[in-house]
């Protein structure tokens, strides 16, 4: 069978069994737009293909498919950018496609040329420029293959347009053949054994989960491995709904704003279980001073995890749902539950610490502040119960993942590694595409809102009914919490204004219902209303409190010993 | 330029793809790693090319930087060659001044270090030297008396030392 290059494409996503696209078109990617027009793919038009990008990170988050955005060259490649990198952090499965001059033209610097390979070379896990338009089922193939397996990340595929428009001969590979990528999923057995003894020998364990359990689909064999031994666990923020939030041994957060329980407990355990998290350096603040006492197991998919930042006694390379099976297996070959020492005077002191400590902010008694906490607990409390949570990034962010209670594995999506502001409202409409049964609230800043508001746009257009719920603090709250702490309360360059622009009357604009919250009893009805609302996307504006910051706060660069608490919970506070 | 106390040389076979050696100097500026010599051919697979990378082990772990360089999808197979147990060799051309006074003295020392003169000019000579790096520093050193005036080393290439006892070639190629 004939096809164009372009053709060619749209069909291989289809044998991907790709459902939706997120793009905007253009000149160079022009071909491969038109047979979009006969294909069963849903594709949405974004209005900026940064929102494209973090759409099908939102899709895929949440599906655990990989998410496909497809744009022209030139501006809107590097428009993609951020989204890749963002994914590239967060090992988020995506395949971009971007249109590219004809290959004739290249190296000429011809209308809307860039070296979009060059480019997002360090922000890929791979990328591709096609030449030759019979190799674009077995790129497509390779490509969407890289992506998923192995540690998961974005990949680029880059189509010169005369590669569109040449001809083909239509065939489908059967295999991937990529000589130099052959991930290890198996844990080595000795070191599963190692790994079970460790455990056995341990009394102040704690497992640190990381976002590798969501990506390796491993919740169940971690809830095995917790209902066995009885080892508490942290989940970090990529790894929030990893493991219940309503399970007795789930100590929430750990990390620069973590509860006080969650970073104490991996400060003074004895041994660190480290499933698909890579110690990045906002969980162990100061490494030197990380969890000084504790032997380490690390299991990781990529093994230039191992030995990062911390030299684990029990290195695992492998796919975290299987290692963490086999380690279960090794666990109950050495005498299973039953085996395991007392460790209640370790649980006890979790318990303490607990109850001393728990994340806690001030509700004045009177007048009418409206306390961001406060406007969290109540989008929590009345969320249907398999709700999806969004974040952008800053203070809202934090006390998104600090307040909320996360039950089930993908209800979180949030940009963790990059931090990348602007995130939620776009990740979120990716989200209720990937995952159209369910509620999507983004929880977002007003400074990340101004960054990709216009996505609502085309959330309304595409009947994305997705709810945003601002904390509308007025300032650059994260950055201003920095100011207000270690620079001398010395305000540069964050103020926004709670009223420019007019939030409501912004989303009336973008067709979407728009409201407006200013006092605590205000909240309810207001999101009452929004949950009520199916046929268009909901924004609310909260006007909170912008005097408060997050706590419990590690400094930047400070030992997790040196956590500051909220400054009425006395001890430690500032 | 004498060789970093601390060396170690990674023999790398890619797929023989475009923009390989771009991933692969790329990873290397990204992450902190000094490269120290780099050299690139293809091999007798002419889907595979070669690269062979001299590192300065200060700037970063080995096992960092083999492991990052792993997890580049052209990158087929990884050997790292300790100097004691690889044979390493360079080539060298250079121009040096020979005043027909000095010429002999240059001459004398070229057939020393068994190196062939390639060109020859009014008061020049370009001379080729192949060998152990080391080798190619002494000689270096000893030309500056008399006036390099041009130098191009192209980087060291190696193999691993074959093994004594039995006598086959370990294989440094993958695949
Ligand atoms: C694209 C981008 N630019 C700048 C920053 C630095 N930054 C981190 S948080 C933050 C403030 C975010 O403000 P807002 O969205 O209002 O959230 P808040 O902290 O007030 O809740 C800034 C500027 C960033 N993370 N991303
Ligand atoms: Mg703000």
């Amino acid at each position: 069978m004939k096809l164009t290059g372009a053709q060619a494409l749209i069909k291989s996503l289809e044998m991907q069994e790709v459902e939706v696209l997120f793009g905007l078109p253009g000149g160079a990617i022009l071909p491969v737009y038109d047979p979009i027009i006969d294909s069963p793919i849903r594709h949405i038009l974004v209005r900026h293909e940064q929102g494209a990008g973090h759409m099908a990170e939102g899709y895929a988050q949440v599906t655990g498919r990989p998410g496909v955005a497809m744009v022209t060259s030139g501006p809107a490649a590097t428009n993609i950018v951020t989204p890749l990198c963002n994914a590239y952090m967060d090992s988020t499965p995506i395949v971009v496609i971007t249109g590219q001059v004809a290959s004739t033209a290249i190296g000429t610097d011809a209308f809307q040329e860039c070296d979009t390979t060059g480019i997002t070379m360090p922000v890929t896990k791979h990328n591709w420029l096609i030449t030759d338009a019979q190799d674009i089922p077995r790129v497509v193939k390779e490509a969407f293959h890289v992506a998923t397996t192995g540690r998961p990340g974005p990949v680029l595929v880059d189509l010169p347009k005369d590669v569109a428009n040449a001809p083909m001969d239509w065939y489908w590979p059967d295999i991937v053949d990529l000589p130099g990528y052959k991930p290890t999923t198996r844990g080595h057995p000795r070191m599963i054994r190692e790994a079970a003894r460790l455990i056995g020998e341990s009394h102040r364990p704690v497992i640190y989960a990381g976002g590798g359990i969501l990506k390796a689909h491993a919740a169940e064999a971690l809830r095995e491995l917790v209902d066995m031994t009885g080892i508490p666990v942290v989940t970090t923020l990529m790894a929030r709904g990893a493991f219940p939030d309503s399970h007795e041994l789930c100590l929430g957060m750990p990390g620069m704003h973590g509860n006080y329980t969650a970073v104490t407990s991996m400060q003074k355990c004895d041994l660190l279980i480290a499933l698909g998290s890579r110690f990045d350096d906002r969980v162990t603040g100061k490494v030197s001073a990380f969890a000084p006492d504790a032997k380490i197991i690390h299991v990781d998919i990529d093994p230039a995890e191992l030995n990062k930042v911390k030299r684990p006694d029990v290195p695992i390379v492998g796919d975290c749902r299987l290692v963490i099976e086999e380690i279960n297996k090794a666990i109950r070959d050495q005498g299973g539950t039953e085996a395991q020492p007392d460790r209640s005077a370790w649980i006890d002191q979790l318990r303490t610490w607990q109850k001393q400590y728990p994340l806690h902010y001030e509700q004045p008694e009177t007048g009418n502040t409206l306390k961001p906490q406060f406007a969290l607990e109540r989008l929590r409390d009345n969320a249907p119960d398999d709700t999806i949570l969004v974040a952008g990034v800053g203070q809202h962010q934090m006390w998104s993942s600090q307040y909320w209670r996360f039950e089930e594995p993908y209800t979180w999506v949030n940009s963790g590694g990059l931090g990348t502001m602007g995130f939620a409202v776009p990740a979120a409409v990716g989200a209720k595409v990937g995952q159209p049964g369910k509620t999507v609230w983004a929880v977002d800043g007003d400074g990340c809102f101004q960054m990709t508001a216009q996505e609502l746009v085309t959330a309304a257009t595409e009947r994305i009914p997705i709810k945003v719920a601002i904390l509308n603090n007025a300032y650059l709250g994260m950055v201003r919490q920095w100011q207000e702490l270690f620079y001398e309360e010395r305000y540069s360059e964050v103020y926004l204004s709670p009223h420019l622009p007019d939030y409501k009357m912004w989303a009336e604009a973008m067709g979407c219902e728009g409201m407006r919250v200013e006092s605590p009893e205000e909240v309810d009805a207001a999101i009452d209303k929004a949950n009520g609302i199916d046929d268009r996307p909901v924004v609310i504006d909260f006007r909170v409190d912008y005097r408060e910051k997050v706590y419990p706060m590690v400094p930047a660069g400070g030992s997790n010993d040196d956590i500051i608490l909220d400054p009425s919970q006395g001890e430690g506070g500032r | 330029m004498p060789a970093p106390a601390r060396h170690h040389t990674l023999s790398v076979l890619v797929e023989n793809k475009a923009g390989v050696l771009m991933r692969v100097a790329g990873l290397f500026a990204r992450r902190g790693f000094n490269i120290y010599s780099l050299a690139v051919a293809p091999t007798d697979d002419e889907r595979f090319s070669r690269i062979t990378i001299v590192l300065d082990v200060e700037s970063a772990p080995l096992e960092q930087v083999t492991k990052q360089l792993f997890k580049l999808i052209p990158v087929v197979k990884i050997s790292e060659l300790d100097p004691s147990s690889a044979v390493e060799r360079e080539l060298m051309l250079a121009t040096i001044k020979a005043e027909p006074a000095a010429r002999g003295q240059v001459i004398e020392l070229v057939n020393v270090f068994e190196g062939t003169i390639v060109d020859v000019g009014h008061d020049e000579i370009t001379v080729m030297l192949a060998g152990r790096p080391d080798k190619l520093d002494d000689f270096e050193d000893l030309m500056r008396t008399y006036e390099i005036v041009e130098l191009q080393r192209t980087g060291r290439v190696a193999l691993p030392k074959l093994e004594r006892q039995a006598p086959r070639l370990r294989s440094v190629k993958g695949a």
